[in-house]
């Protein structure tokens, strides 16, 4: 009943949607760095969106299967492949005992999502299976897969023929609404900062009208960016404040740092901006060495982009039924 | 609909789309952060819906709120009516009497506080005397922030004014207990860090396996109690 690791890939760890609830104490929110992808791999193996998923990163793994499920790959792609064969991303998938699912060349984005339904049989640290690769807990013993884990399955579909299983999924049709989708687009909307004024008119402006590369070393925590400097009208010192997922902060070498899952709670520097929500996943799928550029949109506009992208969640949700009766039917079976 | 105005020091501002902050204008005081603090227990205690996180720092209340749970494309202009309702019924003098003490025990100088010598001849003092500053009277948690578990503690004494170093070290022992610009903070794990190490603690500071995971909270207050080396030991033995 479960999974056994034959390569780790490059950094592969389990998140859901984060640890929150704690902030207060210090503690990281952690979670999927696409919570887009995240949440669609989960509905498409018939999950709820805050289930575990896998978080791979560039190289995926090659996992061998030990029990019959239903999966679901989303996010970057990594060109996927089960027994050797391509497989799909953004479709539930059936394997069965002694199948071997790999991964190879990426073609775009960087992290791809991988869920099995009922999910990964992991204790839940504070409330979440995030992994904080930085704090050392929460999912896999607070680490990335290594070579010969196990990964035990909480609900597998036992007692049920997989290869009727996979036609019976694959004669499901699943409407995947545009806006739920992998994009491609380096201008990321952002709202602007309570501190944004701060900044000399000519720094603010090269914010939004110029490129912004993100450095080899960004990561889980944040992403470091160079491009035009941001200098302060007066520099002064500003008092810690609480971080969120995608606050632009500037430190006082003037090269911005966007603050994604690992972030810190709480930060001293300067918040140019900040990320909408819905641009979150473009961040998270852009690799070190690509270009960002910046649109300020209002706080209005980003939270009714937020709120359709939810409708759309919605209706995926809805449309999934069959699928989610399918496999729960096996499981009483 | 507008956003309702609050009383001076304090005002409502947005941080993307998912944060709200109660923002206090003013200088750091224990009672400015005893505000802060009893604001955020009084939203965490109002369960608004939506909200997953209240966040009291040195002089603001961060809420972070789940948009999607609301159903609304108006979340911020409804959230702050409601944060500003709340925020109305607060009494600030009620919250600092239930504050709890804390004590914390250190072991000062030598190699658990390596920056003590250089503490003390900055600001002019004997060593004994910056511990005896530093472990006197009780002082107040802020916030904690940098890691789970890290407690921003002050105002000390003006007499333990002192700036961060220069160059941040790369790896501090977890437990080291640092002061900079009168505050003091604990490294719960190892960690790089700016501030000027005086002591360590051999309590742990963090703990993922219990609820809640930290030794203190922001309104508590701490008192540093001096420690052998024998002391540390034999409490760190006992840790394990």
């Amino acid at each position: 009943m479960s999974i056994t690791v034959i390569k780790p890939g490059l950094q592969s760890s389990f998140q859901d949607l984060g640890r929150h609830g704690h902030q207060h104490l210090g503690v990281s929110v952690s979670g999927a760095m696409d919570a887009r992808a995240h949440r669609l791999a989960n509905l498409l193996a018939g999950n709820s969106q805050d289930t575990a998923t896998l978080e791979l990163t560039l190289t995926g793994p090659t996992l061998q299967f030990n029990a019959t499920t239903c999966i679901a790959i989303a996010g970057a792609s990594l060109s996927p492949t089960l027994n050797g064969h391509a497989v799909p991303n953004n479709r539930p998938l059936i394997v069965k005992a002694g199948d071997t699912l790999a991964f190879g060349a990426r073609t775009h984005g960087l992290r791809a999502y991988l869920a099995v339904h009922g999910g990964f049989d992991i204790k839940p640290i504070l409330g979440s299976c995030s992994t904080f690769l930085r704090g050392k807990f929460g999912g896999l013993e607070g680490r990335a897969l290594q070579k010969g884990d196990q990964i035990h399955l909480a609900k597998p579909l036992n007692g049920m023929d997989p290869e009727k299983l996979s036609d019976d999924v694959w004669k499901i049709k699943i409407y995947l609404p545009a806006i739920l989708g992998t994009t491609l687009r380096s201008d990321i909307r952002v709202v602007k900062g309570p501190h944004a004024d701060r900044f000399t008119p000519e720094s603010l402006q090269q914010f939004f009208s110029t490129d912004y590369r993100v450095n080899p070393e960004s990561e889980r925590m944040g992403y470091r960016l160079s491009g035009a400097k941001l200098t302060l009208a007066n520099p002064t010192q500003i008092i810690s404040e609480v971080t969120s997922f995608g606050t632009i902060q500037v430190p006082t070498d003037g090269n911005p740092i966007i603050l994604m899952a690992d972030r810190q709670t709480t930060g001293g520097y300067v918040k140019i901006a900040h990320v909408a929500t819905v641009d979150l996943p473009l961040v998270a799928q852009t690799m070190p060495g690509e270009s960002l550029r910046f649109q300020e949109i209002t706080l209005a506009q980003a939270q009714q982009l937020d709120s359709q992208r939810e409708e759309a969640f919605g209706r995926l949700h809805q449309g999934l039924a069959s699928l989610r009766e399918l496999l729960g039917a096996t499981q009483t079976a | 609909m507008n956003i309702p105005a609050l009383p001076a020091p304090w005002r409502i501002v947005p941080q993307g789309d998912r944060t709200l902050l109660l923002v206090r204008d003013d200088e750091i005081t224990e009672e400015g952060g005893r505000a802060c603090a009893a604001i955020a227990s009084a939203l965490r205690t109002a369960s608004i819906r939506g909200v997953t996180d209240v966040v009291p720092t040195f002089n603001s209340v961060a809420v972070h709120y789940q948009p999607r749970l609301f159903g609304s494309s108006t979340t911020y202009k409804s959230l702050a009516t409601e944060v500003a309702r709340v925020f109305e019924g607060v009494d600030v003098a009620s919250a600092a009497a239930q504050s709890r003490i804390v004590e914390i025990p250190v072991c000062y100088g030598g190699q658990y506080g390596p920056d003590l010598p250089d503490v003390a001849r900055h600001c002019g003092l004997s060593e004994d005397d910056v511990i005896a500053l530093h472990s006197g009277e009780p002082a107040y948690v802020f916030m904690l922030g940098f890691a789970p578990g890290a407690p921003y503690i002050g105002m000390h004494d003006d007499a333990l004014n002192i700036a961060r170093r220069d160059t941040p070290r790369t790896a501090l022992p977890a437990g080291s207990v640092a002061i900079a610009n009168r505050q003091t903070i604990i490294y719960p794990n190892v960690s790089p860090g700016g501030w000027h190490v005086i002591g360590t603690t051999p309590v742990t500071m963090f703990f993922p396996d219990k609820n809640p995971p930290t030794l203190v909270a922001p309104g508590d207050r701490v008192r540093f109690v001096p420690i052998s080396v024998d002391q540390f030991e034999s409490i760190k033995a006992s840790q394990a």
